[in-house]
């Protein structure tokens, strides 16, 4: 090993150490943009759905926009929502998981 | 009290981690980094946070992290903090322990406890999900009354551990009581924290799923009933100034929303603790609230 | 000065950053010297009065993962105690140094002299050195820096509780500026903590190699403890030449991994660590006013074990009769037992007698050492090439063995 740095371990940051997250789930979030209070009043308004991800998988966007590559499908976001915005999705369709 | 609109977007708690689907860790721990905006070395020992934090040679959280022997957290971190001190480096980061209810209450008390006396210059926060959960959900010191672990099969017979009531009797300059569920207060807290020097303490309630047993999408809601049953209080010591916050303050007066029963209900850990255990429980949450209501009334000084 | 203030003067002179301190007999003195400078100035380091010898490690391996020279002393339980930190921080490769007042170990509760503490952690992956005196204490520990900066590995320097840790003997002190002039700064550690480049420092390591974020592969749990093994095998080379380059500043030496008395022309000879082979000098030098043919081979670095150095000096010799203030209960002394296996393939090797000795500081007078050494070249005489523990100096009816 060139450097020296490689004689002890230590790890570097990056995305998806536990692979591909996304395919833990059996649900997913689907958004009806038309409930969500930020894509109604066109402003960030609530962010729960933001704020309550374990993962870091939703976005703050007005109307927000989850990381399917890496959602684990818990169900927070679409629980917490106050105006039912997110659904949770069964992502067996035909018995076929689809991205 | 920061909205959970004026929260920063920190980005420092990456996608893809190790931790179960609905984990509460991830929730307050994105708030933690926030607090500190990354400039934090952050202390762990074995539990689920590190399996959260990742297998090498990758991690997942983009903060400076060393990890530790399971005893020693508190330990550790007072020797970061000494060697930091030492190069001259101390400005540039806050020490920031991390460890969960079994590292804290049980085997690390010894280490905590030694800081705490010394008043090391670093927070120390407790993420409680009440079990050795990173083992398999064997029963910690803090673990209530009446849950099932896979060492209490019928219902553990004490009552947890109160941490932060003993961190308080060292009368280090701040004690805090939060929980995941409530992001903006554990935020609000660590910065807090992060402005005062000596050892601060932080308790953060997390649910967890997989060891409380209730479907992952409850986290935050269960967290949030375990607090309006007054069974898990948000407040804060301040230089030996005691305050509820946030839910907990409102609950002061408007009364508390939920009982044991309803809590103990919506997990299966809870499952067969009968109507006795569950009224004795009630009384120890009782009695217990009304000391934390009557203190913040200023009633106690 | 006493073996405990030539400790701590080493560690001061060695400009030590942070100092864990927990006491324990014999070795408490030790760090009350280092209380003392740091609280009048003379030693402006970081004291942190732990409340437990786990705790004691702990804080260094904390300290020194930042980059700061990290220092503590202990013995008996206290190492004990602390046994598990002792196997992290030579795992995480941190160039701690501690000294080690050697005591029994309880139970039954004893404060004096024998080599069991350290001997239990032999395995740990420290460097371990034993002394024989109290300037050997000092030279040695300043050493340690350096050595452990060199290999990122932490070493632990012995020495006789209450024999060396509590005797006075004469002492020189080197200059500050020859230890300045030996000694430098800690290098920049292996550990990276620094906000602008966040690593994860001591993770879980599987047991296979495993890709990285940029898909270049890293080594698995196996790999690193081959690094540190490899690490410990450099030391054979990095303490005769700390050794040799402090005696070219200061002007002594301490033979480096091994040292000797009387062994050139020696058939019988007499293996030891520690201060008990100074005693055993004497023995040597009465025997040859015998007519035995006697000299001593002293173990200065016992690990990493320097099995061909050991083997290449007692080639051709008929006997070698090891002392060992220790055991691994139901075999034998450590010493013995890994002197006998550096031997087991060699031509030309002695046979290889064991001694267990001043256990829980049973006194080992040169005397009673002789008589040991007049009954093993007796046995050997016989034609025994190998020959039982003898337990020295066992006193009361069935206590022998």
């Amino acid at each position: 090993m060139s450097d020296e740095r490689t004689s002890i371990a230590m790890s570097k940051p990056a995305v998806g150490e536990a692979g591909r997250t996304g395919d833990w789930r059996n649900k997913r979030p689907v958004l009806t943009a038309e409930k969500c209070s930020a894509v109604k009043l066109g402003k960030p308004t609530c962010q729960l759905c933001w704020v309550y991800c374990p993962d870091a998988c939703v976005s703050r966007g007005i109307g927000p926009e989850f990381d399917l590559e890496h959602c684990k499908g818990c169900g927070i976001c679409a629980e917490m929502c106050p105006t039912g915005a997110i659904a949770m999705a069964s992502e067996a369709v035909h018995g076929v998981c689809e991205i | 009290m920061t909205r959970i609109t004026e929260l920063p977007d920190a980005g420092f708690v990456l996608p893809g981690n190790r931790a179960c689907a609905g984990c509460g860790i991830g929730i307050g721990l994105r708030q933690i980094t926030a607090a500190l905006d990354g400039q934090m070395v952050l202390i762990n020992p074995a539990s689920c946070l590190t399996v959260l934090g990742g297998m090498f040679p990758i991690a997942s959280v983009r903060v400076p992290w060393i990890d530790v022997a399971f005893p020693s957290t508190a330990a550790s971190a007072s020797g970061v903090a000494a060697g930091l001190r030492a190069m001259g480096r101390a400005g540039e980061m806050t020490v920031l322990a991390m460890a969960g209810d079994g590292g804290t209450a049980d085997i690390g008390i010894q280490a905590l406890s030694g800081a705490a006396e010394r008043n090391d210059d670093l927070i120390y926060l407790c993420y409680d999900n009440e079990a050795y959960m990173n083992t398999g959900t064997q029963r910690s010191g803090s673990t209530p009354s009446g849950a099932r672990t896979t060492t209490t099969w019928t219902g553990k017979k004490e009552n947890p551990k109160d941490v932060p009531a003993i961190m308080e009797a060292h009368r280090i300059p701040y004690v805090a009581s939060t929980s995941a569920a409530f992001p903006d207060d554990v935020f609000d807290k660590v910065s807090k924290a992060r402005g005062i020097h000596g050892l601060r303490y932080i308790h953060m309630n997390t649910p967890c799923p997989s060891g409380w047993g209730f479907d992952p999408k409850d986290t935050v809601a269960l967290g949030k009933l375990a607090v309006d049953a007054g069974l898990v209080v948000l407040y804060e010591v301040e230089a030996g100034e005691f305050r509820l916050t946030g839910r907990s303050k409102t609950l002061a007066k408007t009364g508390r929303r939920a009982t044991v029963a309803d809590y103990v209900a919506t997990q299966s850990r809870f499952r067969g603790m009968d109507a006795q255990t569950i009224a004795a429980v009630q009384a120890w949450a009782d009695e217990r609230w009304e000391r934390f209501v009557a203190r913040d009334a200023g009633e106690c000084g | 000065m006493t073996g405990n203030e030539a400790a701590a003067t080493a560690a001061k002179l060695a400009r030590v950053q942070v100092v864990a301190a927990y006491p324990i007999t014999p070795q408490s003195p030790v760090v009350e010297s280092l209380s003392a400078w740091v609280e009048s100035g003379e030693l402006p380091a970081e004291f942190v009065a732990v409340e437990s010898e786990h705790s004691a490690m702990s804080v260094c391996i904390g300290a020194s993962t930042v980059g700061a020279r990290a220092f503590t002393a202990t013995s008996s339980n206290g190492l004990a105690y602390m046994t598990e930190q002792v196997w992290w921080a030579s795992g995480a490769r941190l160039p701690i140094v501690m000294c080690v007042a050697n005591r029994a170990l309880a139970a039954p509760w004893n404060v004096l002299n024998d080599q069991q503490d350290s001997m239990s952690v032999r395995d740990s992956g420290w460097v371990q050195l034993y002394c024989r005196n109290n300037q050997e204490i000092l030279d040695t520990s300043v050493q340690a820096f350096r050595m452990a900066e060199q290999l990122n590995v932490p070493v632990m320097v012995c020495y006789d509780g209450f024999l060396l840790s509590h005797t006075v003997m004469p002492v020189d002190v080197p200059s500050v500026e020859q230890a300045d002039a030996f000694l430098p700064p800690r290098p920049k550690p292996l550990q990276v903590v620094d906000p602008a480049d966040p690593r994860n420092v001591g993770p879980v390591v599987m047991a296979d190699p495993r890709r990285d974020g940029d898909g270049v592969m890293q080594p698995g749990y196996m790999e690193f403890k081959a690094m540190h093994h490899r690490a410990l095998l450099d030391a054979l080379e990095a303490v005769p030449a700390a050794d040799a380059e402090y005696a070219a500043v200061v002007g002594r030496s301490w033979g480096g991994l091994t040292w000797e008395h009387l062994l050139d022309d020696a058939e019988v000879v007499l293996v030891a660590a520690g201060s008990v082979g100074v005693q055993l000098t004497l023995v040597a030098e009465r025997l040859r006013e015998e007519g035995v043919k006697a000299g001593v081979l002293g173990v200065r670095c016992y690990r990493p074990f320097p099995a061909a150095a050991l083997a290449a000096k007692l080639a051709g010799r008929k006997l070698a009769i090891v002392f060992d203030k220790a055991l691994s209960y139901g075999y034998e002394g450590p010493i013995c037992t890994d002197l006998r296996a550096a031997l087991c393939a060699e031509e030309n090797a002695p046979a290889v007698f064991g001694v267990v000795c001043g256990l829980g500081g049973r006194d080992t007078s040169p005397g009673d050492l002789a008589d040991s050494v007049r009954r093993a070249i007796a046995d050997a005489h016989a034609g025994a090439r190998t020959r039982a523990t003898e337990w020295l100096g066992l006193r009361l009816e069935g206590g022998a063995l």
